[in-house]
């Protein structure tokens, strides 16, 4: 425990607000980074995903792409891009590598949110004269929604994983510390740097938790209260209609895993 | 090219470790969780704490988890053993959970039937339930297993070295065919793995080939088991 109190007091030592290495400024460089990219990722995979998810095509696409992504190696995929796109752009090759690096997560969760919709309410919502339009915005999305969150949940763990690989092109934020530290066998740097890394998962993971529980429609809750005893019965029974082999479920599985650990 | 004419004997060397260095959390991260991923799914207590923890776990980013890892274990951050330790708690983080949705996606009916014809509790779970849930496990196992193989070559950040060798070594020097080569094998690797484990999952378990299922049907699975 020697360890972790050494890193408490290199993290709560007043040197740790002052300079360009403070930690507020490598806290702020990483949210940068992280969120910048987050925002690429959602504006690009959000709506393809919709559009996968209402039309139900180019789903293989979008599985495979997810298959592959989780084979690729985040901190080879950022060097990589560093190294085409020039060592003296550093922050847009590694913003394309987050950017990257997070939209198979969405995008599953984007079609995915979309393709459990219930047919039968879909139909419900083309007899009472919905346009396809408002089909999706005010009956699919809605309904897709906490599972977009989740999706988002994934990518935004990813990048902030990422993120800290990126200390070691030079582009600062928390992992900084923990590759200075390494560096100069400072074993107290790097882990005071790995904690703050691992709080701000843990804090970015619980808001995108609750988020997911806040974004799902009253009726659906409502219901679901409801509906509770069955529910309950479990994952292999008659409440889900489609999963009637061991198979089925499998690839469900398979599929619901974000991207793996980063 | 040239580069990888001269090197070939590395890259293979490095292939091969890199394979040790993921092999021996996949196994490892199965076995603990065939018992974890049991408790998980008979009481419901423990599963709701297994799976909390497993998910937290699973957030730690792995650069922070390398570093965490030594200072409560005491093995040396720059050590074989430290990489091993923390893709086995990814492994187990991601299996157990899987475990526990296998052997509830177990018919009920067919669970009674053994339980009717005398069968231990003991000898019904190695017998019934764990071949029955088989196909879900093995998917899961199939997401570690890629995930581990990708997640190996972060290690070389703390001097262990695998494919990420290729990384850092080729960004030092300017080699983009070697970082190229790096990213590329890990990748073939993973789906080499990847499809080695589909065949041999279908010859150990011939009942698990697909039964046809429309692709909604399959989504609609999918989605409610996130939820």
């Amino acid at each position: 425990m020697n360890l972790f109190l050494d890193a408490f007091l290199w993290l709560f030592s007043p040197d740790r607000l002052a300079g360009a290495n403070a930690i507020p400024v490598r806290l702020g460089e990483h949210l940068f980074f992280t969120f910048f990219a987050f925002l690429i990722a959602s504006a690009i995979a959000v709506p393809v995903g919709f559009l996968i998810g209402h039309t139900g095509k180019g789903r293989e696409i979008a599985v495979a792409v997810s298959g592959a992504a989780r084979a690729l190696p985040s901190f080879g995929l950022i060097l990589l891009l560093v190294m085409i796109i020039g060592v003296l752009q550093i922050a847009p090759a590694v913003t394309i590598a987050l950017v990257l690096l997070a939209i198979p997560s969405i995008l599953a969760g984007a079609y995915s949110g979309l393709e459990a919709v219930d047919r039968r309410t879909i139909d419900a919502a083309r007899a009472v004269g919905m346009t396809e339009w408002q089909i999706l915005t005010k009956v699919e999305i809605p309904l897709g929604l906490p599972l977009l969150i989740s999706g988002m949940r994934s990518g935004m763990l990813q990048i902030v994983a990422t993120a800290t690989l990126a200390a070691y092109v030079g582009l600062g934020g928390l992992g900084y510390d923990i590759l200075q530290g390494i560096a100069i066998r400072r074993y107290d740097q790097t882990l005071g740097g790995a904690l703050v890394v691992v709080i701000l998962a843990l804090l970015l993971d619980t808001i995108f938790g609750i988020l997911e529980h806040l974004v799902v429609p009253r009726g659906v809750r409502l219901g679901r209260t409801a509906g509770s005893g069955e529910k309950r019965t479990g994952r292999g029974s008659s409440r889900r209609p489609g999963v009637d082999g061991p198979e089925q479920a499998a690839t469900a599985s398979a599929s619901l895993v974000g991207s793996g650990p980063s | 090219m040239n580069w990888l004419s001269n090197n070939l004997d590395l890259v293979l060397e490095l292939t091969i470790q890199h394979l040790r260095l993921a092999v021996i959390p996949i196994v490892l991260g199965f076995i603990i969780s065939v018992p974890l991923g049991y408790v998980a799914y008979r009481y419901r207590l423990t599963r709701g704490i297994l799976l909390t923890i497993a998910g937290l776990l699973y957030t730690i980013p792995s650069l922070a988890l390398l570093i965490v890892l030594p200072a409560i274990t005491g093995i040396s951050v720059f050590s074989d053993l430290n990489l091993i330790i923390a893709l086995t708690i990814y492994a187990v983080a991601i299996m157990a959970r899987s475990v526990a949705d296998a052997l509830a996606s177990v018919d009920p009916g067919v669970r009674q039937a053994a339980t009717a014809m005398g069968y231990s509790s003991w000898r019904r779970f190695w017998t019934v339930e764990f071949p029955l849930a088989g196909p879900v496990m093995l998917a899961g196992l199939r997401v570690v297993a890629v995930s581990t193989i990708a997640l190996v070559t972060v290690g070389i950040l703390v001097g262990v070295e695998s494919l990420g060798y290729l990384f850092t070594n080729g960004f030092q020097r300017r080699i983009l065919l070697e970082v190229l080569t790096g990213v590329v094998m890990t990748m073939v690797l993973a789906l080499v793995v990847d499809f080695l484990l589909a065949r041999v999952g279908r010859l150990v378990m011939p009942w698990s080939r697909p039964q046809r299922a429309s692709q909604r049907q399959v989504a609609a699975a999918t989605a409610e088991a996130v939820l």
